[in-house]
Parts: C-alpha cells; structure tokens; sequence
C-alpha cells in the first residue's frame, strides 16, 4: 500500500527543513537505507535515508521548498500503484507545505510605503506616496506558515498574558499551541509581544531585495533573541601578555613539524587555557536548569567553538577538552570547523556543550562582548594578539615595552557565576597563557 | 447509612411515595404477582394490594396510555415498562401524549407521571434489546429524562420524579439493578436536573451517565496509574441539563471527554459538545471527545458486543487523546 513519507526529524531542534536535492527520482526502486534526498536542517544539511522497500511514487516537495516536520514530502508504494487518494488527501489537508518565498526583489519605479500607520513616516524621496503600490511582506510566524494553530484556550491565555503566539511553539497535536506552551512561554515572549504588534512591517525601498533565510540563520535569530533577552549577562575583560605564550607555541610547532606533528593556533592554546580553567572552577562549570530551581553540575568540559559559515555560525563541541593534548586539540578543531563549513556536522557534534570559545582576532578585532549559548554557563570573546606599548616595571623602574598582548572578555551568566567567580575562571585562563607550560602538564 | 442494591433502593423509593400520598399507584406488566421482570416491585403487591400495584396485558400502548389518562385526572401513575426497548410500542402515548397535552391544553391538565424501566445492553441481549434511547427523549420537549448511576441516586432520583407534576421518563440500566451501595434512610430527595461529581479530579473532564459513570471510574483508575486525574461529572437528570456543573469543571479541566453507551449519531452526548463549545470555547484546550457504542445495532454476539460497547481502554485513550 501506498504511503506518505513525511519530513523527518533530522536535527534534535528542526521544525522544518528544506529538501536541499533529490538523490532519487520518481519512478526509483527504493531498498531500506537507500539515501532519498539532501535536507537543509536549522544546523546542517543531513542525509534523508529510507527504511522503507517500495518505488517512489511522487515527489511532492521541490528542490528548495520548506516543509515543516512531518508534513509529506513523498510518496512510497508498489509499482504502478494508484496514489490518487494520497494526493487528495495531500491536497486537502493540512499541510503547510509551501514553496518557500523566492527572493522579492522591490518593484523598481514605484517606492514604497508602509501601511498607513498614524507614527510612521512616508519616505520623504516618495512624491507618489499615495497611489504607490505597497509591499506586503508576510509576517514570517515562529512555525514558518501564516496560519497558527492553537487552541481557544491557548488563544484566550495568550490575549490575557499579553504574548504573541507567534513566538510560541505548538506541542500539541500537529503542532497546536496548547495551553502548557503558554504558560511555560518565556518571558520574553511576553515582554516583545506589544512591540511585535505594533511594529511596522519591513519597508523595501527601491532596490532592495526580500530574501528568505536560511534555516541555520533563522534558528540562531531565534535562540540569540531568546539567549540575549533572557540570561542576565556581564562582561568581564583581561588584557593576557602573550609573549611567552608566543615564543612557547614557536617552539612547538618548530618542534612538531619536525615530527610531522599539528600545527598549534594561538585559538589552540587559548582552548586548552580555557578547558583547563573550566577544570580548576568547577562551579563555573555548571548550568541553570530550565526549571529555575537547579544548577546543573558538568563532572565534563565539553568547549564549544564557534566557527563562521557563510549563511551563518555553528558551535562543534569538542569533548573532554581538558583531557586532551594542544596536538589533539588542533587537529580535532581542524576536523570540526571542516565539517561544519561543509554543513557534515551530527547534531550531537555540535550540542551539549558547558562554554563557548569565540575568536575573532583573525579579523583584527581587538575586543568585543559575545553572547552566551544557553544552557552554557559563559563564553570567551577572544581579540587579537597584537603588539601594544606597555608599561612594565623592572628592577623598581617603570619602563615603556612593546610586548604581543591580547584581550580577553568572558560573558556570564550571571544566575549561576557571580562576578567574583567569573573573575577567577577568567584569571585561570590568563594563568595558562602566561605560564603555557601549565597547558602541558 | 444501609448498603442496599438498585432494585431495592428503587422499590424503597416507590413504596415511601405510595405510603406517603395515596393517588401513587405502580402499573406494568408483572410487576404484582410476579413482583417484577426485575424483581423492582418485590413485595410490593402484598403492601398495597392490586387496587394499587397493578399487573397490565402485554400493551404497552394501552397501558402508557391509561397511565396519561389517570394522571391527567389527579392520580400520580409510574408505569414501569418491563425495558425501554418495549418503549418504542408506546411512544406515541409518550411523545404525543404525556409530553404534550400541558401545553396542547393552555395547562389545564398536568400529567404528573413517571414512566420507568430497564435501558441499555445487558449480557448478549441482541440488537432489538440493547437499545439507549435517551436521545429520543431528551428531544422531546414536555418531558424529562433521568439516568441514575447509583442506588442513593435511584432513590433520590425516582422520589423526586413521582413527586413532579411533568411526566419523567426513568431510565434505569439493567446491568445496575445488582449494584450496591449506600442509601440514605427516609426522606432523601435529589432534585431533578442537578448533576453530582462522582470523582473530583483536575486534568480531563468525562461527561458520563447511568451505568457508564462506573466505566468512567475503572477507566480514572487506570489513569490515576499514569497521574492522570480525571474529574467525573454526572448529571444524572439528562433533561433538564446541569450544564453549569458541566461548564464548570471543564473551565477547570479545560478538557472534556462525553461517555455514553448510546450509538454516536445525533446523541446526547453530542448536546453536550454542543453546549461546551458555545460557552466554554475559551476554555478549551483540546478537541472534545466522545466514547460511544460502535455506530452499528448492538451484536448478540459475545465477541463482537464487547467489541460495540464502550470500554475502559477506550475512554483511556480518549482521555490521553485530549491531553496530547
């Protein structure tokens, strides 16, 4: 008998996912295993394999469409089946299954407003403001379709609670928002829903252009929004000398090449000094539980590492990164960022990690504040190592020295480090790049 | 409080009304010297004699009707129709009859009757009499329909009915007649279209009555397992309605599952959705469900009767359907 074959569940956090490329056509045999398609998950593009015998009868997403999580993508039967029922049935029911919005390019002569609305001003460059065509762009909702479901007494809740259910996701039956998804809704669903409503909608100008973003954008909009609204954040900076570190990590790699042995980045070092200060303050090491009420204690020091994509970043996690050696680190890094740009990362590569590493010194950034990746506990902002005019005192002289120095700046979660703890994690890290020795004992 | 069964709480319910007022009397097919198909009038024939315990010819039209007869005239009749299922013989008298001539005679004549007997499926007793009619009543306008569950109710129930000056039409599941439990002594009176929590609870509302509130309480059992708690509502008088007591516990619950042996279509318990949409719609945190007969004549056949009749792995899974 013929069957649906719905998008499934290809990353632990994926509500959707575009079918990035057909492996196989209509008409294919299909044996258990055999790979159907390439889909575009909100943090890789993952193998779509089968475990079903039959024919692939129809595909019913096209290359490119988002489909959201067990909406039929395809349909699996025996030979010259009949699928007519299975069509209707896709056709009438409720699947959301869109054609994802090709770019929209702003129509050219005629500019463009936004709805009357009393506060908003009408580009002043737009002589025909009142007969100008307007842009009607969607509200893109958290479920990827116009319609929300949800039940009228989710809805009542919500009113009542002032959040906009477009922020809130549904766990009900076929994703429905139900009552439980109101009132665990975080707050700050809660304090953005009047600006949400009241916001004017996107204005194109001439020459702009609406793009759709790509999953992996779209779920990092959401949990850095959630991220940044809800974990109290503080900054703590440290200038580290990074002479010693220097001259040290020369010598190594001087030393490894010989052996055929990896290359050590300075990200390495700061990686191993980090791992290694996330051992000695175990209690920084830990994370809010989701219920507010427990601290989770990590007995494990999983770094996670961010790495910039070109739709995107995306954090692999490397394991024990206290356990393991500044060459094993290197090359692990190495693999991770690999993969990651080529979106081949597992879902468990790239989650569960207790604190983030973040570089950006390659770029010549001297300092900046990162955002924490919750449930972690805090993240190092990493600048670059440059040389800068210090004063340094000898023989109880202060004299001026250009030395490679390098600013370091950890966020916290304030809910479970206090500054005085943040401090101390901050200042073990610093201790194992003054002394690199101490990053191989 | 004494432990008695339905039957007996039924026959105590009659004999306190025909000891207290004199125009009672007990009408039906052997219900005097045979002391009843069920043995719900046991006795009763040697306590009052045949003036007033009196057995009829197999004619249930005749007999309904003769019972409308006496009660437009200031005698109070119960006429005990041997089941429901024999029910469809007399509707006329009932329908067009008894529920009616109140208003058709500007309320020159009352019609203070109760006509009672067995309902529903018992153990294989085929398609024609394993019957649930209530539907058919509760849509009659002029009468009123009660379905209890339990011997203090039966007592409660049937007291208050004879008492009424509109014809009520009792409805009393055969399967329960066996049941014991706690009756109140003497004057115990439960008003018509009030509703009874039989089991307080806080995550799902079921709707149940008669024989299957029982159900409803093997199914909160096995729920209770999983920490599920269900609250269960009867409203024991189905015409007219307790829907606050409804409203309220599903404003509660924001749940709601109706049980019912009755098949699905046009049934009472649809009424009920009905009036949980209108006024609770935002209280609703799911899509109301219903557990019903199989939408077929009930089978005389054990295996597929079992198969028909609502049970408890059925309401389980209604009740976990809403909390999806």
């Amino acid at each position: 008998m013929a069957t649906l074959i719905s998008m499934p569940r290809l990353s632990p956090t994926m509500e959707e996912g575009v079918v990035a490329k057909w492996l196989k056509q209509e008409g294919d045999k299909i044996t258990p295993g055999d790979i159907v398609a390439e889909v575009e998950t909100d943090k890789a593009n993952m193998d779509f394999p089968l475990e079903d015998e039959g024919y692939l009868l129809k595909l019913l997403a096209t290359p490119g469409q988002t489909v959201k999580l067990g909406a039929p993508v395809a349909i699996l039967g025996a030979k010259g089946e009949d699928i007519s029922a299975l069509l209707k049935e896709v056709a009438t029911g409720p699947s959301e299954a869109k054609p994802a919005p090709a770019a929209v390019k702003a129509p050219e002569p005629a500019p463009v407003v936004a709805p009357a609305k009393p506060a908003a001003p009408v580009a002043q460059s737009a002589p025909a403001a009142q007969s100008a065509p307007v842009a009607q762009s969607a509200p893109v909702s958290a479920s990827g379709s116009g319609r929300i479901f949800a039940s009228p007494l989710a809805r009542r809740l919500a009113t009542e609670a002032g959040i906009d259910l477009r922020t809130l996701k549904g766990s009900g039956p076929g994703g429905r928002i139900v009552k439980r998804d109101v009132e665990s809704a975080p707050k700050h669903a809660v304090l953005t829903a009047q600006p949400t409503t009241t916001a004017a909608p996107p204005i194109l100008l001439p020459g702009d252009e609406l793009q759709p973003l790509s999953m992996i954008r779209r779920t990092a909009a959401k949990r850095l929004v959630e991220a940044k609204q809800t974990v109290p954040h503080f900054y703590l900076t440290s200038e580290v000398d990074m002479e010693a570190a220097m001259t040290f990590r020369e010598q190594l790699n001087r030393a490894s090449q010989a052996a055929g042995g990896e290359k050590v980045s300075v990200n390495d070092m700061i990686l191993k000094a980090l791992a290694r200060a996330l051992r000695l303050v175990p209690k920084a090491n830990m994370s809010i539980a989701p219920d507010g009420q427990h601290a989770v204690a990590h007995h494990r020091v999983d770094v996670s590492v961010a790495v910039a994509l070109d739709d995107g970043l995306i954090t692999p996690v490397v394991r024990g990164a206290d356990q393991k050696s500044l060459g094993a680190l290197a090359k692990e890094v190495r693999d991770l960022a690999a993969r990651g740009r080529d979106k081949k990362l597992r879902p468990e590569e790239y989650t569960g990690g207790t604190f983030s590493l973040t570089n950006l010194g390659m770029y010549g950034i001297r300092e900046f504040y990162a955002i924490i990746n919750p449930p972690e506990s805090g993240i190092l902002a990493v600048g670059q190592v440059e040389k800068r005019a210090v004063v340094v005192e000898k023989d109880g002289q202060d004299h001026i020295e250009v030395r490679r120095r390098m600013t370091l700046t950890m966020s916290c979660d304030h809910r479970i480090v206090d500054g005085a703890l943040g401090a101390q994690l901050l200042a073990k890290v610093v201790e194992g790049l003054r002394e690199p020795m101490l990053l191989v004992l | 409080m004494p432990k008695m069964s339905f039957r007996e709480a039924l026959n105590q319910a009659m004999s306190e009304e025909m000891q207290r007022d004199p125009n009672v009397l007990l009408m039906g097919e052997e219900v005097g010297y045979y002391n009843g198909a069920y043995k719900v009038s046991q006795g009763m024939l040697a306590r009052f004699g045949e003036k007033r315990v009196i057995d009829t010819p197999i004619a249930e039209c005749g007999f309904v009707g003769i019972g409308v007869g006496a009660a437009m005239v200031g005698l109070r009749p119960i006429v005990e129709l041997m089941t429901f299922n024999f029910s469809l013989v007399a509707i006329d008298q009932i329908i067009n009859s008894a529920a009616k001539i109140h208003q058709m005679s500007a309320g020159q004549f009352k019609v203070p009757m109760v006509i009672r007997g067995a309902g529903g499926a018992a153990h294989q007793l085929g398609a024609q009499h394993s019957n649930s009619f209530e539907a058919v009543y509760c849509n009659t306008p002029g009468l009123k329909v009660v379905m209890p569950s339990t011997p203090a109710d039966a007592k409660g129930l049937l007291k208050t009915s004879i008492r009424d000056d509109d014809p009520v039409v009792f409805i009393e599941a055969e399967l329960l007649y066996g049941e014991t439990g706690e009756v109140p002594e003497g004057e115990y009176l439960i008003p018509l279209g009030k509703g009874d929590i039989k089991r307080p609870g806080k995550d799902c509302t079921i709707v149940a009555y008669s024989k299957m509130v029982g159900l409803a309480l093997q199914a909160a059992k096995e729920l209770e397992k999983e920490g599920i708690d269900v609250e269960i509502v009867d409203p024991r008088t189905l015409r007219p309605l307790d829907e606050d007591l409804i409203f309220s516990s599903v404003r509660k619950t924001n749940r709601l599952v109706i049980l019912q042996e009755a098949t699905p279509h046009s049934s009472f318990g649809g009424e009920i959705a009905y009036r949980v949409q209108k006024h609770c719609f935002d209280d609703l945190d799911a899509p109301i469900e219903r557990v019903a007969s199989e939408d077929v004549p009930v089978p005389y056949a054990l295996n597929l009767e079992a198969i028909v009749l609502p049970d408890v792995a059925r309401v389980v899974a209604a009740v976990k359907r809403t909390l999806e």
